[in-house]
């Protein structure tokens, strides 16, 4: 009676075989993520950082920047024993209290995981690693792994290379190209930003397949989707590594910003913002702490003058205005203009000048007149649209000469600063509200015109030229290409002729022979420059001065800010002329001026 | 040798090649499941599992030998006094035995362990075959199934004593032959209903399974003839299953022990907790489900060799078929087993004693236990019960054990006729 159970029985049996069966397929077959998870679980991406690029300076002798190798204390947590911690910290020259605090960090850590190889402190000493490394076998789970940070040999140009740091959380959001990773390291400022991609290399993948408990078993499916690691490309920068260091030490104590270029080439041979520091505080050990004191700073160090503080150049701007009125036609090089003295204050007297003294002896009367002329032009009979379509005019060739906008120079965050334009006219006084008497200032370069130290190089550059500049660039050699960025190869033309040139060059050289440039006064080498003073409503004026030398075939355009310290013709003279001799020369024979330099008394 | 011959004529080879079969495939997995390529030892080097187990299959020929040679006629009449010595063996154990992984069910005899346990399957099994071989006996009277229960109870309980609730938990397969000679359904019916509320009161909140409940007692006292007995009696059977639903905490919390409130807790949910006792499930699905429809290939299935699941070579070895030889390698294991069973009811039917095919079923119920739970508790259908996959799990004593269980019955079968000469 119980025979027909032997059917339920082995239908039972058939069926689980099926529901079994039919769930494997699911696992197996449908399912996909199981097969995506064993992958995920046995491959550990093992990241190989290449070398990041050094940065030579022009002689390329000097490393502006190398790696200095650093070691870390790995810990691989669940394989960690420390049989005597008091021994362990006694090593390590920890307290057992830090010891236990930076467990709890190392635990706190987002990344973290038991499994994987956690930092437990971060750049041990040498003196901590030779005593640590021969008791290493101690401690299992413990090793050491040596990774490089940026070093400097010297402690100048800070501003200018920057530093790196471990990524921000922002940059990793904004970064498209998915290359980085939390805790890699990237270029924060400077050339170290700017050169990012040239400098980090490509990073390495290796595709290691480990086993449950993390240990690596060979390499995930032969290897096949493994990366070699590429090191970043060697740069070689513009700066002249002397140069740069004397020019630092002569701004040291001082406020303001240097920018020497290369005329020919626009090589930026020297590019000082001071106060500056020591670019060994950003790299290594003491960043978080050195980085809080340098932003707290009143005086802002990490703040690069050279690029971003802009000023109005005073009566630097004249050499511009006389080649403007020339170009212009509105003056004659030889014509001669009476200055009564009654239109501005002047340190110049009243008398007849034509354009080679006025710049010589820097009248501030005969450019009012000059710039009246330029700005009025009887294009309309209405005098407001005539300054207007005047001052247009005006406007275009200060782009020309790389004003109001930033020249884009290989450095991140340079500053454009500003050259008045109508607009801003309009906005200030509003349409047909304004004129020549309105504006009048800026025939001296006071007023609305801002101008960084770069941008004043720049234009001492174009006069040396005799009318073309090429970009300021501070990087002259990509490794793989032997030359600068393509923008920097590009020639620019000023628009004026050079006969006009000819005119302002031989009035600076006389400005430093005969005029206000004395202290930049070289024997034997032709200086043409030209002074100027900054006026500051906040405090003491700024000393402005631009300078190049020699007058034939010019080797260094230079301008040189300094705030607060009065007259162009002292402290910023001074300095541009002991550069300029430096570069020249290679040595200082002038001490008396050197001494008056650096003892910065400039307000007297 | 007339006779060697036609004993060896009589064996049912279409079982003895799925056994070989299953032997083959299990060795394999366990070489490749320990497969390191550096290392560069063969499957027969005897420092690793599969050299082991390589002896341990070679010394089962001359287990079938003996069991082949021997008179069938012993099983029967010596059958108590295997069981006996088995019971005293496996109490012997709980006081002499040695501690493995938390269970006391081993003897260490030196050169290999021995679990007493596996071999109280086939000695329960003969027991219980001859005492419900005696003519006219019935599972109808609560006497003969309080008799028979007690040979099926005691050994498990002395198993459960010694910490190893998952072989305890076979015994729950003589419920298969118990059921073929006439054991009321209701019993297994009862029996399921209680498994299937206690898991699903853990699925589902106790609200909604009371008002599930209420609602079917109602609609069944509303359709039945309406007498008092009938109504209590209902009503009296949606109490019991009440006091279960609220039972299952109380069990799951005091009962069972950390580890199999784990087990069960991770049947439900292994993603809750992967690191902990979801662990086993999730990795053992996941090296299973990584082997696609044809596997990685044999000695490729890196994630069973790199330890991701636990007990790779014994309660989880279908990991690395699963792994290694993906769906259809799974399919062809499954049907195997599926075949076998099929065949032994087969076998079992055709037996002329009640003896042989009571033992029969014996040897089916074990087989199907073992491998619907082996199996299920890898795709996360059981909870983690450390139970071996026959003749594929490492390990001697159950390979011997089963050895032994189905070759007794193929001998048997291979004597079928001559049963009436008793």
């Amino acid at each position: 009676m119980n025979e027909s159970r032997r059917y339920i029985i082995q239908i039972v049996i058939i069926l689980i075989g099926v529901v079994y069966l039919v769930k494997l397929f699911a696992i197996q077959i449908t399912d996909n993520s199981y097969k995506v998870k064993a992958e995920d679980n046995v491959m550990r991406p093992v990241i190989e950082y290449p070398y990041r690029g050094l940065i030579y300076d022009r002689s390329e002798k000097n490393l502006l920047v190398y790696n200095r190798p650093v070691f870390d204390l790995m810990v691989v947590p669940r394989e960690a024993v420390i049989a005597d911690t008091v021994e362990f910290c006694r090593l390590l020259g920890i307290t057992t209290d830090e010891f236990d605090k930076e467990v709890v960090r190392m635990e706190k850590d987002k990344g973290y995981k038991s499994f994987l190889p956690q930092a437990f402190i971060k750049m041990i000493s040498l003196e901590q690693l030779a005593r640590f490394q021969d008791k290493l076998v101690q401690y299992p789970g413990f090793f050491i792994q040596s990774r490089t940070l940026r070093g400097y040999e010297h402690s100048s140009i800070a501003n200018a290379l920057g530093y790196i740091g471990e990524i921000s959380s922002t940059a990793l959001n904004n970064d498209s190209t998915n290359y980085y990773r939390q805790g890699d390291y990237i270029g924060i400022s400077g050339i170290e930003k700017y050169y990012e991609k040239e400098l980090r290399g490509q990073q390495g993948v290796q595709f290691k397949m480990v086993n449950a408990r993390g240990v690596v078993k060979g390499p995930f499916k032969n290897g096949n989707y493994d990366t070699l690691s590429v090191p970043g490309e060697n740069l070689v920068a513009t700066i002249d590594l002397d140069l740069q260091a004397y020019g630092e030490k002569l701004m040291a104590g001082k406020a303001g910003g240097v920018v020497a270029i290369e005329p020919k080439t626009g090589e930026i041979l020297s590019i000082i913002s001071s106060p500056s520091y020591d670019p060994n505080m950003l790299s290594g050990k003491g960043f978080g702490r050195n980085f809080m004191d340098l932003t707290q700073d009143s005086l802002k160090p990490l703040f690069n003058r050279a690029i971003m503080s802009v000023y109005p150049p005073g009566s630097t701007f004249k050499p511009l205005q006389a080649l403007i009125a020339l170009q212009e036609g509105v003056i004659g090089a030889r014509e001669q203009i009476y200055c009564s003295g009654a239109l501005v204050g002047d340190h110049a007297p009243p008398g007849y000048y034509d354009v080679h003294e006025a710049i010589q002896k820097s009248s501030n009367n005969y450019f009012y007149i000059v710039f009246r002329r330029v700005i009025n032009r009887n294009l309309s009979e209405n005098t407001f649209i005539d300054s207007r379509l005047g001052l247009e005019k005006w406007n275009e060739y200060l782009y020309k000469f790389g004003l109001g906008k930033p020249l884009g120079i290989d450095i991140p965050n340079e500053k454009g600063g500003m050259i008045p334009t109508p607009a801003l006219y309009n906005r200030i006084y509003g349409e047909n509200r304004w004129k020549w008497s309105t504006i009048n200032s800026i025939s001296i370069g006071q007023g609305e015109l801002l101008i960084s130290p770069l941008q004043m190089a720049n234009y001492a550059a174009i006069i040396a030229n005799r009318g073309y500049y090429y970009t300021p660039h501070i990087i002259k050699e990509i490794d793989t290409t032997g030359l600068p960025l393509e923008k920097y190869r590009i020639k620019h033309e000023s628009g004026i002729d050079s006969v006009h040139f000819t005119t302002v060059v031989d009035a600076m050289e006389d400005v430093v022979n005969k005029g206000t440039g004395l202290r930049a006064r070289i024997d034997g080498i032709a200086v043409c420059a030209k002074t100027g003073t900054s006026e500051n409503p906040h405090g003491e004026d700024h000393s402005v001065f631009i300078a190049f030398a020699p007058k034939e075939d010019p080797q260094i355009a230079i301008s040189v800010y300094v705030q607060n310290a009065g007259q162009g013709a002292r402290a910023a003279a001074s300095v541009a002329g002991l550069m300029i001799e430096k570069y020249l020369t290679g040595e200082i024979k002038r001490h008396w001026i050197e001494e008056y330099a650096l003892r910065g008394e400039f307000i007297y | 040798m007339r006779e060697d011959r036609s004993i060896l004529n009589k064996l049912d080879w279409s079982v003895i090649l799925i056994y070989l079969a299953l032997i083959l495939i299990g060795w394999l997995s366990i070489y490749s499941t320990n497969f390191d390529p550096e290392s560069g030892k063969s499957i027969f080097d005897l420092s690793i599992n599969s050299g082991k187990q390589f002896l341990r299959i070679l010394s089962c020929i001359i287990i079938i030998a003996v069991i082949i040679t021997i008179d069938f006629r012993i099983f029967e009449s010596l059958a108590y006094t295997f069981y006996g010595v088995v019971l005293a063996l496996l109490i012997f154990v709980l006081i002499f035995g040695d501690e493995v992984a938390g269970s006391k069910s081993w003897f260490e005899l030196g050169f290999f362990r021995l679990q007493p346990s596996e071999f109280a399957k086939f000695t329960t099994a003969l027991a219980i075959a001859r005492f419900m071989a005696v003519p006219n006996f019935k599972l109808d009277n609560s006497k003969n199934l309080i008799r028979v229960g007690l040979f099926i109870v005691v050994p498990m309980a002395l198993i459960i004593l010694q910490g190893d609730t998952g072989t305890a938990l076979v015994f729950v397969a003589f419920v298969v032959p118990l059921y073929r000679e006439g054991l009321n359904p209701v019993f297994i019916i009862i029996g399921i209903s209680m498994a299937v509320i206690f898991i699903l009161t853990l699925f589902v909140s106790k609200l909604y399974l009371g008002i599930a409940i209420v609602s079917i007692v109602l609609l069944i006292i509303f359709f039945n003839k309406k007498t008092w007995r009938k109504i209590a009696l209902t009503v009296a059977s949606g109490a019991l299953v009440f006091s279960v639903i609220f039972a299952v905490d109380y069990v799951i919390d005091n009962v069972l022990k950390p580890h199999q409130q784990n087990r069960i807790k991770a049947l439900i949910n292994p993603e809750s907790d992967p690191r902990g006792y979801g662990y086993n499930v999730i990795n053992s699905k996941t090296a299973i489900g990584s082997g696609g429809l044809t596997g990685k290939g044999y000695l490729q299935g890196y994630y069973t060799q790199f330890d991701f699941v636990p007990e790779q070579t014994t309660d989880f070895i279908f990991c690395t078929v699963g792994e290694e030889m993906g769906w259809i390698g799974s399919l062809v294991l499954l049907t195997l087993f599926v075949l076998l069973m099929i065949r032994l009811v087969n076998l079992a039917e055709r037996q002329k004693s009640r003896f042989s095919r009571i033992y029969g079923y014996s040897v089916v119920g074990i087989f199907f236990f073992h491998f619907a739970v082996n199996i299920g508790m890898t795709i996360g259908y059981f909870p983690v019960i450390g139970i071996p996959l026959p003749f594929i799990s490492y390990g001697g004593s159950s390979l011997w054990a089963f050895t032994i269980l189905l070759f007794i019955f193929l001998k048997l079968d291979a004597h079928r006729m001559q049963i009436f000469i008793r």
